[in-house]
């Protein structure tokens, strides 16, 4: 074995949150919830909008072409926003791509 | 996106006002046995242990993990001792799947199969960590006291893997085994851990019994600072590395729970809740058990929870410090354990009156010689064998 390489997230790929990253709505607290080992994160609403997004078939770029639409805004700036969202949170461990989800 | 916790480097809590006492609990740890095969001589448990007679059934640990979801829980940590020694711990994870809570299981590993790990992969287990004692076997199973440990932890982590469960390596660190930190890192990263606790030994319980043995010295804290800065920096997007510190040789105490009662409990074999896994070395304090109330009932009212929390119970000089809701005065169990009072400012703590007393305590221990381990087990320990 030869361990794991760092996940650079671009334009073209296709993210998606791993069974240690949950997201979920959290009645008790009235806040959706990113749920990981040792840790819970609170997204802000538009993290909140691109993790849903994050289903292993879209592509980053087609996330940012989909808020862009939503909320009128540049698709280039939304796509380098969305990119470093989502490294930070790959970074951190909590976040895969579709082609290596093992299972 | 903010990190609100961290129960390892405990930051604030999800509670928005700072000094409100205690919100909606985030993370439970259910030690479901104190049967290990394992006799660690820095043990987490108390040295007065649970017997299999006394421990929480089935139909009761569901109930409680119920209980649990009902009360804002978010994440059970199931642990021990050994919670594969359990015969029903998939149906204890799936239960806390059905329930929606986020399941971590906390192992040796020494006990899991193939097929076990499969069995709660499809019950929905979220995270499994395995502890290792060293990367040098014959170092591992003699600080493990098992002489086959460390090749069935390396077994198991592989399968762990292979069913796509993500894995934290928990490295407990000490004067006996601090020399193979880098080893110890290498060997996650190859066997394909997302996580490194690379977790300094706390002196409670066991450990305080075993703290000649185990107390490092000052050099090799500095080196274990080096390594794991430049594996953090080395390793970023490849392996996260939490870093818990001896507090023997901090400056300031650490934030312990996340503040007392504040968004953690723990609940032992025998159904007792209590503020962290070693309250119950403070002689004197009453737990309330779930077998007698709710744990709502419990987190609201009892006691041992209410004694220490927020910060009006504090003397000084915690009372009129500036860090009292940074850190909440660091560990009761600590304060118990070095000043024989519970309310005491952690002697962790540079303002403490007994801080110059501990450190230079932990560094005659820490270059005394001593090396022979008092082993953990239900007899209250054994001494290793000379030589």
């Amino acid at each position: 074995m030869t361990g794991r390489q760092r996940m650079f997230v671009g334009p073209e790929s296709r993210p998606v949150l791993p069974r240690h990253a949950r997201l979920r709505f959290d009645k008790a607290r009235q806040m959706w919830l990113l749920l990981a080992p040792e840790r819970v994160l609170t997204p802000d609403d538009i993290a909140v909008e691109v993790l849903h997004l994050c289903d292993g078939t879209r592509s980053v770029r087609d996330i940012a072409e989909e808020l862009a639409q939503k909320y009128k805004a540049p698709t280039e700036q939304i796509v380098t926003d969305v990119e470093s969202m989502l490294q930070d949170l790959a970074d951190k461990g909590f976040l895969a791509e579709m082609q290596e989800q093992p299972k | 996106m903010t990190d609100v916790l961290d129960e390892t480097r405990p930051a604030g809590g999800l509670d928005p006002d700072a000094a409100a006492t205690h919100g909606i609990p985030i993370a439970v740890l259910a030690e479901i046995t104190h049967r290990c095969p394992l006799q660690c001589p820095y043990c987490s448990n108390p040295v007065e242990m649970d017997r299999a007679n006394a421990e929480l059934s089935t139909d009761e640990w569901k109930r409680v993990i119920g209980e649990m979801a009902d009360l804002g829980v978010l994440q059970i940590h199931f642990s021990g001792g050994e919670p594969t020694a359990r015969t029903d711990l998939v149906e204890l994870v799936r239960h806390a799947s059905e329930v929606g809570l986020y399941s971590n299981l906390i192992t040796s590993a020494v006990m899991l199969t193939r097929e076990k790990v499969a069995e709660l992969a499809d019950a929905g287990l979220s995270h499994v960590q395995i502890s290792f004692q060293a990367k040098d076997p014959s170092l591992a199973n003699r600080i493990g006291g098992h002489k086959r440990g460390h090749g069935k932890k390396l077994e198991a982590a592989a399968w762990v893997r292979q069913e796509g469960l993500p894995l934290t390596v928990n490295a407990v660190m000490h004067r006996q085994n601090l020399h193979e930190l880098p080893q110890i890192i290498d060997m996650a990263v190859e066997l394909d851990a997302h996580r490194l606790e690379v977790a300094n030994v706390q002196y409670y319980g066991w450990a305080l019994k075993n703290r000649a043995a185990l107390m490092p010295t000052e050099a090799q804290i500095e080196e274990c600072n080096r390594v794991v800065a430049e594996a953090t920096e080395r390793l970023h997007g490849i392996l996260a590395i939490d870093y818990v510190v001896p507090d023997y040789y901090a400056l300031r105490p650490k934030k312990c729970m996340g503040g007392w009662g504040r968004q953690f409990f723990n609940i032992s074999p025998a159904g007792r809740v209590l503020p962290c896994h070693a309250a119950e070395s403070i002689t004197g304090l009453r737990f309330d058990s779930v077998r007698d109330h709710s744990l709502a009932w419990i987190w609201e009212h009892s006691d041992a929870f209410n004694l220490y929390r927020g910060t009006d119970w504090m003397p000084e000089p915690c009372r009129s410090c500036e860090f009292k809701e940074e850190d909440f005065g660091g560990c009761r169990c600590q304060a118990f354990a070095l000043t024989g009072n519970a309310a005491a400012t952690d002697p962790a703590c540079a303002l403490s009156p007994k801080h110059e007393e501990i450190f230079r305590l932990a560094s005659e221990e820490a270059t005394g010689g001593d090396t022979r381990f008092v082993y953990r087990n239900f007899a209250g320990g054994t001494l290793e064998p000379q030589g």
